[in-house]
């Protein structure tokens, strides 16, 4: 029985290793303040399997913004591991994190982060075209689906919130990344349009198959994910 | 992917077109400037380089008679005969052009810069009718006779022809000016004093004469192209450093998605390097017109002044335009340094708000503040100590920068001082808000500042040279006639004429010498109140005019008092007799050093010389008579005759001349510190409305906002001209006391001209108040609805 | 401009095959050679300005004490651009000058170009004096002459040890088939003594001299490439002149005249004289012979003729070959060789 035990997880290690999309080891970041060093971030652990979504909840500085920037290679940890797609993220230098950020993840930002004077439909093919895998169907799809049909020759500023948000998730969805991080992608929208946006979203993750890692402090969100993890003072609890 | 970061680099330009005008139109115009300037020196260059290759000077030995009178065509044949390779140039002026005859089967140069193409008929050249070389409108000019070739490459306003048609067109028959000493002499030839004693020979001297006179009047021009493109950079400095600031979201976005530093870097760079490009190409097709609209006038100018002819049209010469694009570049690059040093070291994720024109703000202003200091300090160590072109092209550099860099710094303060002592709540808040505005204007406000000094420089230096130049004429010219006389028995009848009629005749002779290994023209001249009352000193012992008199002493140019380190109390040897310098006199634009002894010591020195140029000092009104007289009595004819009157007037001419140059020049570069004041003002506009909005929120109508925004630009227009002024005038004193000591060997005196720079101060506030008028009527137009927004959209 | 490059088109003895071509055989203006003339001295040795082109153009073998072999040019050409003479600088004619030294290591050559009409340069007939510059050829019968350069010079002295010689058929020299020709007489006879200022000093020499006076206005004809010319001095006294023209179908004409020691002249039509080159050098750039094999049948000479230096080359506007040769063979002697329009 202790031999049956271990069998299976010995196992699902294994399993872990080979599907896994994304796992944390033991990440620390920490910062530097006036009352001496800070931990933003302690002996993190985390894993996220391809097609898997995953809620990151925590009161404001608990580090998860910190965790998505790091998991995202938009900044380097001070000590631990992160693999990614079967690549340690955390060995990589400043051009194969690039290289990561283009071709593997994508970021939905809480500031929708669009080019503002590119129009909406070169707004969407942008980060495809930058991966070098535009699809223009894929990208028409994902203008459909997100309703922007009609705003496509638009500017960014003409644009409402909820609006430019759509377009920031179909631009990080238009290279089919199998990972999507969102940092409190609806926190600059109102309720009915964050629910509105957040299942878009949720439904077209789904559809590419993508890991989705989303950084939220709201509960109702989090409800929707699959699993959920709570970060307080830097630490997984 | 490079066409996606491309097209997402680009497209901020689409949607900002005006941004992109600024940084092409300030880049073109800073390299038009530098380019137009550049081009009128260069054409002036290679049309002294065609006059000295067309006379052989420079590269050739000269003989030329002691006296100044024209070599008989015998003594040529005679030197040659005795071994002398030597050949004959006789030249003169005919119809406003310079004749020069040349042997071809002689000259060691042969005919210079001219080009017969083959098939070319030597023959015609030789004999018979001749032939003419010359620039068309040369040609033009000239009567028909000898067969006219149109050669671009003589020097304008000359032709070349064979000595025996030059002869018979200046009807000097057997007469030669000088002869060109061929560089390889056979062996046994005779010695010149046996064989033509009455020839003196002068040694080649590298770089032509009219070069070195002329170097003067082009590195003030340089000057003033170098100041122009330095306000242009300051302008492409603050579109690009603009551009870069407002693309900052941008470029973060672009990084966060994946796009390497080093790929953007690259994309950037070569973004700017196409646009240095066109704007190059545009300031050099620019700086082309400007150049050939004001060559004409700098043409005449050179030849009024120094006698140096210059093609009054331009031709387009392939270094002139890679120098052009070349400076175009180096510019684009030097401005976007700091823009790409900052790009290159932006956190990848920094927090939201945009730190757009807050550089002034902080750490960077105090940063900027210090390199100031050291540089003004630098300046003021070098204006104390320098010596030499380097140091005070060093010296002009440290303080024009360090000025500029500190402009930001000294205008804070001064509107901190007038904010505190600011009485009411609307004033104070003018103050405040002009404070806050102060680091998005900060670059356009140095560009005016610098384009200020440069004017007030250049003026400056400009009207000292002119009145100094007056002046000197003045006391070069002091008699009220000139005349030549063609041979002793003319100037002895001449003597005898006029000696009734004239209160004094001034003999006007010369010889050339050396003192202390400096090649020195001596002069004698008669002891007359003409002198006493009219020479000026740079320094002089007491009674020096009695001294000379006595024929003991000597007055000496500061040319030669610079090169040999005499001075007042020295010894000078001359023939068997030593005189004492008592006086030093400013001689200006003479390369060569000179020395005046009296008439008496002069004969005694140079018994061979006899005066044949004469100053009568008569009533300025009785000239015309007796010239009229002397014409019919004395057979004089009308050209050897010059009236002082006519002279001066002739003078001033050419100073209006150069002032037209230098006034188009100070316009343009006002108008391009205009130009990037109201760039700015139009970039700020947009961030103005959420600092503006509060106010009209208050109460303040948009008419009155669009008033204040007038007034506050030509507030600062004003503050930045009062620290310019003295700027200019440290500028006008490094050009004048180092500069053009340190290259011609002597200093000219600085004068100041209050109403030229009242006048100048009135150019630079025009320039700011029509800049910001557009700004500020767009801003008093104004819909509600955008200044509401800044309340709704708060975020 | 190169003008006195242009200058020597006018020359046309030295211009090259292209330079011929511009002469053409119409004398415009310019008197031509007649058959059967008579000379008329001294006013002959004086220039004829109505003829395109004139020489005084004198060689001369020369040994030092210690018998080391020297060779001297002194050369005045006259050119005319009119038939003409005019006062000052519109005279017509032009002068050039060649003069060269060549010893058996070195070759030193000058050139001087002149205006006539000024007194820069010209010829008088009575008393004889022909100049340029400093340089001089003073008296015909007994003379001195004179040439100094960048780095040579010489003073000589001549004296004629024998009579005039008419060149060709009593002094008209034809130049081609097709019937050009030139006036041509010499002064084969020449003792000369003097000395030569070189680098290294002055040298004492003695030996003898040739002078040949020729003048023509359309010397060559249109296929004619070049020439080489021959002066020989045999030692028992005889003297021979030969030439060799050269055509553009590979062809050559010849002319020789046999000079017996007493002056009498003998003169032979083309084909009478063989000239063989032996030895090509190259000499700045041109490849041409500086051996020869002479051969003149009816006066029984089969000589080899060869080049004392064959570094010889004039470096003059137009350049050429001209320099001292020795004789080997059936006679013994010595000479000059003159050779043009090798390219």
């Amino acid at each position: 029985m202790r031999l049956g035990q271990t069998r299976p997880r010995l196992m699902s290690d294994q399993n872990n290793e080979a599907t896994m999309l994304l796992s944390v080891t033991d990440l620390r970041k920490t910062y530097a303040t006036a009352d001496g060093p800070f931990d933003v971030l302690r002996d993190v652990d985390l894993t996220l399997a391809a097609g898997q979504t995953l809620a990151l909840t925590g009161e404001s500085g608990s580090g998860k913004s910190t965790l998505l920037h790091l998991i995202g290679g938009l900044d380097t940890p001070d000590g631990g591991q992160i693999m990614l797609d079967g690549t340690e993220l955390t060995a990589l230098d400043d051009t194969g994190r690039a290289r990561m950020r283009r071709e593997t993840v994508g970021v939905v930002f809480q500031q929708f982060n669009l080019i503002p004077s590119l129009r909406i439909v070169d707004n969407i093919a942008f980060q495809a075209q930058l991966a070098g895998r535009h699809d223009t169907a894929w990208c028409a799809t994902l203008a459909d689906r997100m309703g922007l049909t009609s705003q496509l020759h638009k500017y960014p500023e003409q644009l409402s919130g909820g609006q430019q948000q759509r377009v920031a998730i179909a631009r990080t969805l238009a290279p089919r990344p199998k990972l999507v991080l969102a940092d409190e992608p609806t926190g600059n929208l109102d309720e009915a349009t964050a629910a509105q946006v957040l299942a878009l979203m949720l439904e077209l993750v789904a559809d590419t198959g993508a890991g989705l890692l989303m950084v939220t402090h709201s509960d109702r969100l989090a409800d929707q994910m699959q699993r959920r993890l709570h970060l307080a003072r830097g630490k997984i609890a | 992917m490079t066409r996606a970061i491309f097209q997402a680099l680009l497209s901020h330009w689409r949607r900002n077109p005006l941004q992109l005008f600024t940084l092409l139109a300030g880049l073109a115009l800073a390299t038009a400037l530098w380019s137009g300037v550049q081009a009128i020196n260069a054409e002036a260059q290679a049309s002294y380089d065609a006059a000295a290759a067309t006379l052989g000077e420079g590269t050739f030995d000269q003989l030329t008679r002691r006296d100044g009178q024209p070599i008989a065509q015998g003594t040529y044949v005679a030197l040659r005969r005795a071994g002398w390779l030597v050949s004959p140039v006789t030249e003169g002026r005919l119809n406003g052009v310079h004749i020069v005859g040349l042997d071809p089967l002689t000259a060691p140069g042969g005919l210079g810069t001219v080009r017969i193409g083959n098939g070319a008929d030597v023959g015609a050249f030789l004999s018979g009718r001749g032939q003419v070389f010359g620039r068309a409108e040369v040609l033009d000019a000239l009567e028909s006779g000898p067969e006219k070739i149109v050669s671009p490459d003589v020097a304008p306003g000359t032709i070349i022809t064979d000595i025996g048609v030059a002869q018979r067109l200046l009807d000097r028959p057997n007469q030669i000016d000088r002869l060109i000493v061929a560089q390889t002499q056979p062996i046994r030839q005779q010695p010149l004093s046996v064989v033509a004693p009455d020839l003196t020979r002068r040694v080649a001297q590298s770089g032509s004469d009219l070069g070195r006179l002329t170097d003067s009047f082009h590195l003030n021009l340089t000057a003033f192209g170098l100041l122009s493109f330095a306000v242009g950079i300051f302008i492409v400095n603050g579109a690009i450093g603009l551009a870069f600031e407002q693309r900052r979201s941008v470029v973060r976005t672009l990084r966060a998605l994946g796009v390497p530093l080093r790929r953007l870097m690259f994309a950037m760079a070569a973004e700017l390097v196409v646009m240095a490009l066109i704007a190059g190409t545009l300031g050099v097709a620019l700086g082309y017109v400007i150049a050939s609209l004001l060559l004409p006038d700098v043409a005449a100018t050179l030849q009024g002044l120094y006698g140096a002819t210059v093609a009054g049209t331009l031709q387009l010469r392939p270094t002139w335009w890679l120098s052009g694009l070349a400076i175009a570049m180096g510019g684009t690059f030097m401005a976007s340094g700091t823009a790409f040093w900052r790009l290159a070291h932006l956190p990848l994720l920094a927090g939201g708000s945009p730190r757009a024109l807050t550089m002034a703000s902080g750490r960077s202003a105090r940063i900027q503040g210090a390199i100031a200091l050291v540089l003004l300090c630098l300046a003021t160590i070098l204006a104390v100590s320098a010596q030499g072109l380097i140091a005070g092209f060093a010296l002009l550099g440290s303080m024009l920068i360090g000025a500029a860099l500190a402009l930001p710094f000294i205008l804070d303060r001064v509107l901190a001082v007038a904010e505190r002592f600011a009485t009411g709540v609307r004033s104070r808040w003018f103050w405040a808000d002009t404070r806050q505005q102060l680091p998005g204007l900060s670059l356009a406000l140095a560009a005016l500042l610098l384009a200020m000094a440069a004017n007030v420089g250049v003026s400056t230096m400009v009207s000292s040279f002119r009145l100094t130049f007056t002046g000197f004429l003045d006391q070069r010219l002091a008699s009220e006639l000139y005349v030549t006389a063609e041979d002793p028995t003319q100037a002895k009848a001449m003597i005898a004429y006029v000696a009734p009629k004239v209160r004094a005749v001034l003999p006007i002779q010369s010889a050339a010498a050396q003192i202390a290994g400096q090649p020195t023209e001596v002069f004698g001249a008669r002891d007359d109140a003409t002198y006493r009352d009219n020479w000026t000193f740079l320094s002089k012992t007491t009674d020096a005019w009695d001294d000379v008199a006595s024929g003991k002493a000597i007055l000496i140019n500061e040319q030669l008092s610079r090169r040999s380190g005499l001075t007042l109390g020295d010894i000078v040897p001359l023939g068997d007799r030593s005189f004492k310098i008592v006086g030093i006199y400013g001689d200006y634009g003479n390369p060569i050093g000179q020395a005046i002894i009296t008439e008496v010591a002069f004969s005694s020195l140079y018994p061979e010389i006899e005066p044949l140029r004469f100053g009568l000092r008569l009533t300025p009104a009785d000239v015309p008579e007796l010239v009229k007289s002397m014409q019919t009595d004395l057979g004089i004819p009308s050209a050897n005759m010059i009236n002082q009157a006519g002279i001066k007037k002739f003078s001033l001419d050419i100073f209006d001349r150069t002032f037209t140059v230098t006034t188009a020049l100070n316009i343009l570069t006002l108008a391009v510190a205009g130009f990037a004041i109201l760039m700015s003002l139009l970039t700020l506009a947009a961030l103005r409305v959420p600092q503006l909005a509060p106010a009209w929120a208050m109460g303040l109508t948009r008419k009155e906002l669009g008033l204040l925004e007038l007034i506050r630009a030509v507030m600062l227009a004003v503050l930045t001209a009062c620290i310019a002024l003295p700027l200019g005038l440290a500028l006008a004193w490094a050009l004048l006391a180092i500069v053009n000591v340190a290259a011609f060997g002597w200093r000219l005196p600085m004068f100041l001209f209050p109403l030229d720079y009242l006048r100048l101060g009135g150019f630079a506030l025009l320039a700011a108040g029509l800049a910001a008028l557009w700004p500020a009527w767009r801003l008093a137009r104004t819909p509600p609805s955008d200044l509401l927004k800044v309340f709704s959209n708060e975020r | 401009m190169n003008v006195k490059a242009l200058i020597l088109c006018f020359v046309p003895v030295f211009a090259q095959a292209q330079g011929f071509a511009g002469l053409g055989a119409d004398a415009d203006g310019f008197s031509v050679p007649q058959p059967d003339p008579t000379f008329q001295f001294p006013a002959d040795h004086g220039p004829h300005p109505d003829y395109r082109i004139e020489w005084w153009y004198i060689t001369a073998n020369l040994t030092d004490a210690a018998g080391n072999p020297y060779g001297l040019q002194w050369t005045l050409f006259r050119s005319a651009m009119a038939p003409e003479t005019r006062g000052g600088w519109d005279d017509p004619q032009l002068w050039m000058g060649h003069a060269a030294v060549t010893t058996s290591d070195d070759h030193y050559v000058t050139e001087r170009l002149a205006r006539g009409g000024i007194g820069q340069a010209g010829v008088t007939a009575a008393p004889f004096r022909a100049w340029i510059d400093d340089w001089e050829f003073d008296g015909i019968e007994n003379g001195t002459l004179k040439a100094t350069g960048p780095d040579f010079g010489y003073d000589m002295t001549l004296s004629a040890q024998g009579p005039l010689v008419r060149q060709g058929l009593q002094g008209y020299s034809v130049k081609s088939a097709s019937g050009q020709a030139s006036y041509y007489y010499s002064q084969p006879f020449y003792q000369i003594s003097g000395t030569l200022h070189l680098p290294e000093g002055d040298v004492l020499v003695s030996g003898t001299a040739w002078l040949d006076r020729e003048w023509s206005s359309q010397p060559l004809a249109d296929d004619q490439t070049g020439w080489d010319w021959f002066s020989l001095a045999f030692d028992d006294g005889a003297r021979m002149m030969g030439f060799r023209l050269r055509q553009t179908d590979g062809q050559d004409y010849t002319s020789a005249t046999w000079i017996a020691a007493d002056g009498t002249p003998t003169p032979y039509a083309n084909g009478a004289l063989n000239a063989t080159p032996l030895t090509d050098t190259t000499v700045a750039g041109h490849t041409l012979p500086t051996q020869w094999r002479l051969q003149l049948p009816a006066q029984g000479v089969d000589v080899t003729v060869t080049a004392v230096n064959t570094d010889a080359w004039m470096t003059t506007s137009v350049p050429y070959w001209e320099g001292p040769v020795e004789i080997e063979g059936s006679a013994k002697g010595v000479g000059y060789l003159e050779m043009t329009g090798y390219e």
